[in-house]
């Protein structure tokens, strides 16, 4: 029955050029540089931690807070042998790479070696001495919102083919929005919705010049950062120095969730928290229902694919792809007022500082995904919190070194050290082609 | 004909469309005729140049009239003389034409006015040209160089270090010197450039995160006792000796550094390069179509690694005639990174093509020399300037767009492609 079916065949899209990876699991190459570079990690651990730290030394992780109605024991480990043991285990798991002995979750292995070593690297800078891990956690879902939100708008506007690399422009300008309109109005909630006004305004900006106008998508994106840094910055000093009070919006307070927020750890960390953070989930759950088992996301999906196919069909490519950027935008301009409305309470000259471009990176290390970017956007604020943490720790690392390492995370991931991910087929093509 | 000529296989897509033969080379007046003949072919170049011409400057224009709206739209007191529009509308006119007028007045006066202003206008167009240069040669490779930033950071740094750490005879200290920002800024280039063609990482995110890292290794450089000068707990690092500063030259009553020298002479390099040499036509090629050039049996990854090599160098370069150049001489925190961005403006409106690099390069130092003079006198922010620039950019990157403004009839094909997209 099945001779009047024609098999589905690689060849079905002949004006796309050939894909130049196949997709099956790693290269050995591949496989024996993460072996080689967990390997390293291990005797980072076992040199630096282990045998850096004097014998005797405790570190105390506590996990709950003294106010907290159901209290956790703190745990604390002896930072010497801690060092040594999770060093070594990090050993094993990139001689069992090396050995061959993983082949198909190779990225599983360096993610558990990864977090061994984060692990062994806190007990280090905590030895003889508190670290909340609790207040590490919470810093970074904190700090992972934006990000998250950001690689959001991008893969909104990325599943539809536009390429969103005016995010960070975006946030920017939605920052600015926000604390003027929210201290002009005297209410906050004025300033979230002009601050994704302004989102959903940039974002038909990038459309037009991406749809309609066919500018190079890349540098139509980066013509709206620098605009948007250019116009901020002149209006902050014309406008926001002369008339401080416009600058003042005030912030967001933490609510709980009753009866959830009464969970032991995780009621802290996850039910009482700012508005920005609830929204979060809701909207990387909204989405990834909306884009994977609604007709409208498979509509925006098929667009970003393989536009043609979809106008064949009888999907209006365009408008989808203008409402997609839109919606992006909107997005965007939410992960805006976070900086002025729950992270400052005022704002300041790129006080975004290459977020938007972090964020894109997680979209790119969460392969398109919602739940994938929401990971990525995690690991990010993950790096940012633990630079900090360790900044304040005085441990012997140069403070400018512990600045630079969520940029260099971000090269390691597009790099592709962290698995190479395939963007939507149509990603940054203009339709119909030339 | 032996080496690629212009006209064959190559005006790439990278190469902007209608500018024709526009500022570089080409194959006109094939020896045809003569006369009649001759004058026809002068026409068709000034009539290719002229169109060429047109869309900057309409750019330029629009960008210029939208700056003055900004302007008049942020100035409390203008915008009081509006408020009262319908009982007093010459006076609102009055205002912002006032304004307007003055600040652009200043704009140009301190920028071209005197002699004295136009040497300075030379001298901030000189790291422009040379940064201008870094992001054209890579936008030819399909590259876009959003790392020159990083790069003069890191050329500076070294061409810096090389300045005040060595005591030599200045015609071995400056070249040295210069030496060393180009090495510094072409290792930092390379390591997008070997990113991209090793793993196919995309420089735009690399090279900006390499930017945020630049500014770390700078600060991290002051800190330490080899730079610092002596006595001083602030980011500042010793000045440059003077035997390693660019020579001040004197033409009449305009002054400007030798570093303008060197960027003409870089200019002529990257257009010999691209336009006359068999890697010049390889790495146009990759940047016109990789897929078409690994097909031909050239080596895209590192055609994609010398181009961001050579980026990577006149970005250093536009760094060390800042820190050999511009008075002061003293590494600061994230020394100069703007004008790296303002390089890709210049790139951008330049076409890509070293002579409009250089053309764009001296109105972009127009801007920048005149900004601070109308800040002092007229209370407009030099920030102004960066709204302009990025309008310019716009303009020019949306070439449809102006052409629709002004109702001039499309000429070719409108989409025009700089860069690679994610998954290549």
């Amino acid at each position: 029955m099945a001779t009047t079916l024609t098999p589905p065949s690689p060849a079905a899209e002949p004006e796309e050029p050939p894909a130049p990876e196949v997709r099956t699991g790693l290269s050995d190459a591949r496989r024996v540089g993460i072996g080689v570079f967990v390997l390293l990690l291990g005797v980072v651990s076992i040199v630096s931690f282990g045998l850096g730290s004097a014998s005797g030394l405790d570190s105390r992780l506590v996990l709950s807070r003294a106010a907290d109605a159901v209290q956790v024991p703190d745990i604390v480990l002896p930072a010497r042998v801690t060092g040594l043991v999770l060093g070594a285990a990090i050993l094993f798991l990139g001689a069992a790479l090396l050995a061959g002995l993983v082949r198909h979750r190779v990225y599983l292995v360096l993610g558990i070696a990864l977090g061994l070593f984060a692990v062994a690297l806190l007990t280090w800078a905590a030895r003889g001495a508190d670290t909340s891990v609790i207040g590490l956690l919470d810093g970074t879902l904190f700090r992972a919102t934006p990000l998250a939100f950001g690689a959001l708008a991008g893969l909104l506007c990325e599943r539809s083919g536009v390429i969103n690399i005016a995010i960070e422009g975006m946030l920017l300008t939605s920052a600015f929005v926000s604390a003027l309109t929210a201290s002009a109005s005297g209410n906050i909630f004025v300033g979230l919705v002009a601050g994704m006004a302004s989102g959903a305004i940039l974002g038909l900006f990038l459309g037009a010049l991406s749809i309609r106008y066919r500018v190079d998508q890349i540098i139509g994106g980066t013509v709206i950062n620098i605009f948007a840094l250019g116009l901020t910055s002149y209006l902050g000093a014309r406008v926001l120095s002369t008339y401080p009070d416009l600058n003042n919006p005030g912030s967001f307070r933490a609510f709980g969730i009753p009866g959830l927020e009464r969970l032991p750890v995780l009621g802290e960390l996850l039910f009482r928290n700012t508005i920005y953070v609830y929204l979060m989930f809701i909207l990387v759950f909204g989405l990834w229902w909306a884009l994977f088992r609604t007709r409208w996301g498979l509509r925006v999906r098929s667009v970003g694919e393989h536009p043609r196919a979809a106008d064949t069909v009888g999907i209006n490519v365009l408008r989808t792809r203008y409402r997609s950027v839109m919606l992006g935008g909107v997005v965007a301009g939410l992960g805006g007022t976070w900086f002025t409305l729950e992270a400052t309470g005022e704002f300041n000259e790129n006080m975004t500082a290459g977020k938007g471009y972090i964020a894109l990176a997680a979209l790119i290390f969460g392969r398109w995904h919602p739940v994938g970017a929401l990971i990525a956007a995690l690991v990010f604020g993950f790096t940012e919190e633990l630079q900090t943490r360790l900044a304040v720790l005085n441990t012997p690392i140069p403070s400018d070194f512990l600045l630079m390492t969520p940029y260099v995370v971000t090269i390691i991931v597009v790099a592709g050290l962290v698995g190479r991910s395939r963007p939507p087929a149509a990603d940054g093509q203009p339709y119909p082609p030339d | 004909m032996s080496t690629a000529t212009t006209d064959a296989p190559a005006q790439p897509p990278a190469e902007p469309p209608d500018d024709g033969s526009g500022g570089g080379g080409g194959g006109g007046g094939e020896g045809s005729g003569r006369g009649a003949a001759f004058g026809a072919a002068l026409w068709s170049r000034l009539r290719a140049l002229a169109n060429a011409l047109l869309l900057p400057a309409l750019a330029l224009f629009t960008a210029l009239v939208i700056g003055a709206l900004v302007m008049i739209f942020t100035d409390p007191n203008t915008l009081n003389q509006w408020s009262s529009f319908f009982a007093d509308p010459v006076g609102a006119l009055k205002a912002s034409w006032d304004l307007v007028s003055d600040a652009y007045g200043a704009l140009f006066h301190y920028s071209l006015g005197t002699p004295e202003f136009f040497g300075r206008t030379l001298t901030e167009a000189t790291p422009l040209a040379l940064g201008g240069l870094s992001v054209a040669l890579a936008f030819r490779a399909g590259l876009f160089n959003i790392g020159a930033a990083g790069q003069l950071v890191i050329g500076a740094t070294c061409a810096g270090y090389v300045g005040f750490a060595f005591d030599l005879p200045a015609p071995i200290h400056l070249p040295l010197a210069v030496l060393a920002g180009f090495a510094g800024g072409a290792a930092w280039g390379s390591i997008a450039g070997v990113l991209k063609a090793r793993t196919g990482a995309h420089e735009v995110i690399t090279t900006i995160m390499l930017n945020y890292i630049s500014y770390r290794v700078l600060d991290y450089a002051l800190r330490s006792q080899r730079f610092r000068p002596p006595g001083r707990a602030d980011l500042i690092s010793r000045p440059v000796h003077d035997s390693a500063r660019l020579p001040i030259i004197d033409v009449g009553d305009v002054r400007f550094h030798a570093g303008l020298f060197l960027a003409i002479a870089a200019a002529v390099a990257v257009w010999w390069l691209l336009e006359r040499s068999t890697v010049g036509f390889r790495m146009r090629t990759v940047g016109a179509n990789p897929f078409a050039a690994r097909y031909a049996g050239m080596s895209v990854g590192a055609m994609y690694i010398l181009a961001m090599v050579l980026a990577g160098g006149l970005a250093g370069l536009m760094g060390t005639v800042n820190i050999t150049g511009r008075p002061s001489f003293t590494l600061t925190s994230g020394y100069y990174a703007f004008l790296g961005f303002d390089a890709i403006a210049v790139a951008l409106l330049g076409r890509a093509n070293p002579a409009g690099v250089l053309g764009a390069a001296f109105l972009f130092g127009v801007l920048r020399a005149g900004s601070t003079g109308m800040q002092a006198n007229t209370d407009t922010p030099v920030d102004i300037i960066v709204v302009i620039q990025a309008l310019i950019i716009l303009f020019v990157a949306a070439p449809a767009l102006v052409r629709q403004i002004y109702r001039i009839k499309a000429g070719r094909a409108t989409g025009q492609s700089f860069t690679t997209n994610w998954g290549l």
